[in-house]
């Protein structure tokens, strides 16, 4: 969510259970406000919380020329010291979903998982072994991505793509109405769309291309994955099921929006079991 | 003359007038006359002056008929549809009057109310990160002083708030008066009465399945549900989906449902009378897992500092044995420094006592039956694997500090740490459970208190594994009396064939026939019988006929 609205911001979002302490708040105010000078970054969001056993770590994302591609990612845990994530690879991303125990809270921490896995090969079972070594540090930072890919959200509208390919943010949103915030397929999914391309000409005429580029959250697997509210009668509240802690808040008719996380960080891989 | 041009200016006159009476004549379709229509498309001609007006003229006498036309038409009023906010705020309004019979003047500053200050507790909670915003724990507030104002309570706490995914609960704990609590008696002793006549009906069933000798199904008794007031049942739990809303009761929780409980892992819907579709089937619908949810929580994870609490002196000799429920506060506690508190796990003790893997608090011995059923009990053979005696369950006794609770993957299941590490001279300790993500603790000099704000599940470590569902039961005991013995079978139907065949030889000798229709015969016959072992058979047909 912004850095700018941060106080308001908080306080739609604590439905949740976390927020941040007032000390918090006071130093994010400042050091966001040095980082965006210092890096240059056109926005500066406050992206939420990671838990860890022994310190948190509070992440924030930088924002250069265009909304969705070179986002930069930092973290610190006092709110002050920010430092610079790594890139990923995509090999990162698929080895961290192995990893099953709670952030340490240092970020040097080596972790050594080893996952045994049989292979048949015609007639002999071939017992192959897995070891992942990853520091937290990029286990942090291929949680941090992950949880972007997989369950931002943002309005429909909100953001618009220009003929050039650039994303930004649309002034002329004016929010969803009272009747569209209540459907999950107002709700569009802030990263790189992967089943737009699959679909067919039929579906997607109704489809506006400057706001409709990315992915509806209604097509998510499985369904039920999200938990639509109105809290307080008149916020829309998206919870994710799938990664416990992901807020996304909305106030109908007013441009007002925005997500956080606030959580151990670990994927729900038992969501079936739970709906 | 003069009289000729007065009559001919009075027939123009006349003709005159007749035609502006024929002008403003209505049209009978439409109310519109052509006085007045002309009259306002040449005031629009004179306002607008467009280009080539002649050529638009038409065009522009429609539209003034049509601009004519929507006046008429809104015969409908809108009416704003009413939105939930609308709806809500409604509600909300009736927590913020007075009551009638309140008087301002007349504070009662003496007497103890059960309500607690939520917005001290707020305080601190934000401190330490955890909060619901302000607004709504003053909400909260003032929908816990509705609930102490109606219900005759003793002591009455924010419990927490649990979330759902079609709506969430707010959850508040209280503790019922002396001889309190009546209205919900009947409901808790029809339960009891369930219980009983179930057990009859176990007892029955278990008769009847001796008569009909053994059987695998092993029908457990029922575990009795522990009394209002004590153990898992001490407090009472209310819960409303917003306040503002009313209060409901949950029920009291029942041992099975907190076994069941801890087999399955499902997210609360927010509906309380939502069934719970698990496997192993849960017994009861989302109020009551929710009612067992709350009480493992509660029991995991309610925490005071050490000396807060102290067991209260009795009178007579204890025995050793039995575990001592019994807790009061302590006047004499100075309370310990806060550094102390974030630093080490065994600074916070658990105040609420441990769930036994029976479900129950205290245990219940179920070996102890009625006479009848322990006569069956030693004539029922599948008894006998199991021990006669079950041991006694015993869990951590009361006030143990939470460093020697077990640790998941090696790691402690609490953390604690300061809430602040500028100022630490006003900073709260706070403790947070690794084990249910949502439980937070705070402690600041003799102030602490609980809360949970999360989704009601525990944390599973490596994973969530339902549990498989149990064998298929057997229809009926296989022995030697009811299953076919092929060998005997097969004798039996040779013994029969070969005194058959002694009877057509004899009368085949009398006939000439081919072997090939005696074959046929056989052939016939051995397809005309059915049985195990009819491929044998005709093996065996045919090495008697090789050897004929």
């Amino acid at each position: 969510m912004d850095s700018d609205s941060l106080r308001y911001s908080l306080d739609l979002v604590s439905g949740c259970g976390l927020t941040l302490s007032c000390e918090q708040r006071a130093a994010l105010q400042t050091s966001l406000l040095i980082l965006k000078r210092n890096y240059k970054f056109s926005r500066v969001l406050f992206w939420g919380k990671i838990l860890g056993l022994r310190s948190d770590y509070f992440i924030a994302h930088g924002i250069t020329e265009d909304e969705m591609r070179n986002r930069k990612t930092l973290y610190s845990f006092n709110c002050v010291d920010w430092h610079l994530l790594p890139p990923v690879t995509e090999a990162q991303l698929a080895e961290v979903s192995l990893l099953k125990e709670h952030f340490k809270g240092d970020p040097s921490y080596e972790y050594e998982h080893t996952e045994t896995r049989g292979l048949d090969e015609g007639d002999e079972a071939v017992v192959e072994e897995i070891t992942v070594k990853m520091t937290e540090e990029t286990r942090l930072a291929a949680t941090v991505f992950n949880i972007d890919r997989e369950v931002s959200v943002v309005p429909r509208g909100a953001f618009i793509k220009t003929p050039s390919g650039r994303v930004q943010v649309n002034r002329c949103f004016e929010g969803l109405s009272e009747s569209e915030a209540r459907k999950l397929s107002s709700y569009l999914h802030f990263s790189e769309p992967q089943h737009l391309k699959k679909k067919t000409i039929l579906e997607t005429a109704d489809l506006n291309p400057s706001i409709d580029f990315l992915d509806n959250l209604s097509e998510d697997t499985p369904k039920g994955s999200w938990s639509l509210q109105f809290e307080r009668g008149s916020i829309s509240v998206l919870r994710s099921l799938l990664w416990l802690g992901l807020t996304f808040f909305h106030v109908p008719m007013t441009p007002q929006h925005g997500y956080i996380y606030m959580g151990d960080g670990m994927k729900n891989h038992y969501l079936p079991f739970m709906l | 003359m003069d009289t000729s041009e007065e009559v001919h200016y009075n027939e123009r006159d006349l003709a005159a007038k007749s035609f502006k009476a024929f002008l403003l004549k209505s049209s009978s379709k439409t109310n519109l006359n052509l006085y007045d229509h002309l009259a306002q498309l040449l005031t629009k001609v004179m306002d607008e002056s467009p280009e080539d007006v002649v050529e638009t003229f038409e065009d522009m006498s429609q539209e003034v008929k049509r601009a004519g036309l929507q006046n008429t038409q809104s015969t409908l009023r809108d009416t704003t549809p009413i939105s939930t906010a609308t709806v809500l705020a409604e509600q909300q309004r009736a927590l913020f009057s007075r009551k009638a019979g309140e008087d301002p003047a007349h504070e009662e500053y003496l007497v103890k109310t059960p309500l607690p200050n939520v917005p001290e507790l707020a305080f601190y909670l934000e401190q330490a990160g955890v909060g619901l915003g302000e607004e709504e724990m003053h909400r909260v507030f003032l929908a816990l002083k509705e609930l102490v104002d109606t219900q005759p309570l003793q002591r009455c706490r924010f419990w927490g708030k649990i979330l759902g995914s079609e709506s969430n609960y707010f959850v508040a704990e209280g503790e019922f008066q002396e001889g309190g609590g009546e209205e919900d008696e009947t409901a808790e002793e029809e339960a009891r009465k369930s219980e009983h006549r179930v057990d009859d009906l176990e007892a029955v069933a278990e008769h009847t399945v001796n008569l009909l000798q053994k059987s695998a199904d092993k029908s457990m008794p029922v575990v009795p549900m522990e009394d209002k007031g004590t153990g898992a049942n001490k407090y009472t739990y209310f819960v409303c989906r917003e306040p503002g809303m009313p209060w409901v009761r949950l029920p009291s929780v029942t041992p099975a449902q907190i076994i069941a409980a801890r087999q399955i892992c499902k997210f609360f819907t927010g509906r309380l009378d939502a069934p719970i579709a698990s496997s192993p089937p849960f017994p009861g619908n989302e109020a009551n897992y929710l009612r067992a949810q709350i009480a493992r929580i509660s029991a995991s994870t309610q925490v005071s500092p050490l000396g807060f609490y102290q067991f209260a002196e009795e009178e007579g000799e204890e025995d050793e044995e039995t575990p001592r429920y019994s807790l009061e506060e302590n006047p004499d506690f100075e309370g310990i420094p806060v550094s102390e508190m974030a630093e080490s796990l065994s600074t916070w003790v658990h105040h609420v006592p441990h769930i036994l893997e029976q479900g129950r608090c205290v245990w219940v011995d179920l070996a102890e039956k009625p006479e009848e059923l322990v006569e069956e009990e030693e004539g029922d053979e599948d008894r006998e694997d199991e021990p006669d005696k079950p041991e006694a369950e015993v869990g951590p006794p009361l006030l143990t500090p939470v460093s020697e609770d077990a640790e998941i993957n090696k790691t402690p299941s609490w953390t604690a740490k300061m809430s602040s590490t500028l100022v630490s001279q006003f900073a709260i300790a706070v403790l947070r459970s690794n084990l249910w993500p949502g439980a937070y603790s705070f402690a600041f000099k003799k102030k602490f208190e609980n809360i949970y704000v999360g989704w009601g599940l525990k944390f599973t470590g490596e994973g969530y594994n339902p549990p498989a569902p149990p064998p298929t039961q057997q229809a009926y005991p296989s022995g030697p009396e009811i299953t076919e013995d092929l060998e005997v079978g097969l004798k039996e139907k040779q013994g029969v064939k070969s005194t058959l065949e002694e009877q057509r030889e004899e009368e085949e000798s009398e006939e000439a026939e081919g072997e090939e229709e005696e074959e046929k015969e056989e052939e016939g016959e051995e397809e005309e019988e059915e049985g195990a072992g009819e491929a044998e058979e005709e093996e065996r047909e045919e090495n008697e006929e090789d050897e004929d």
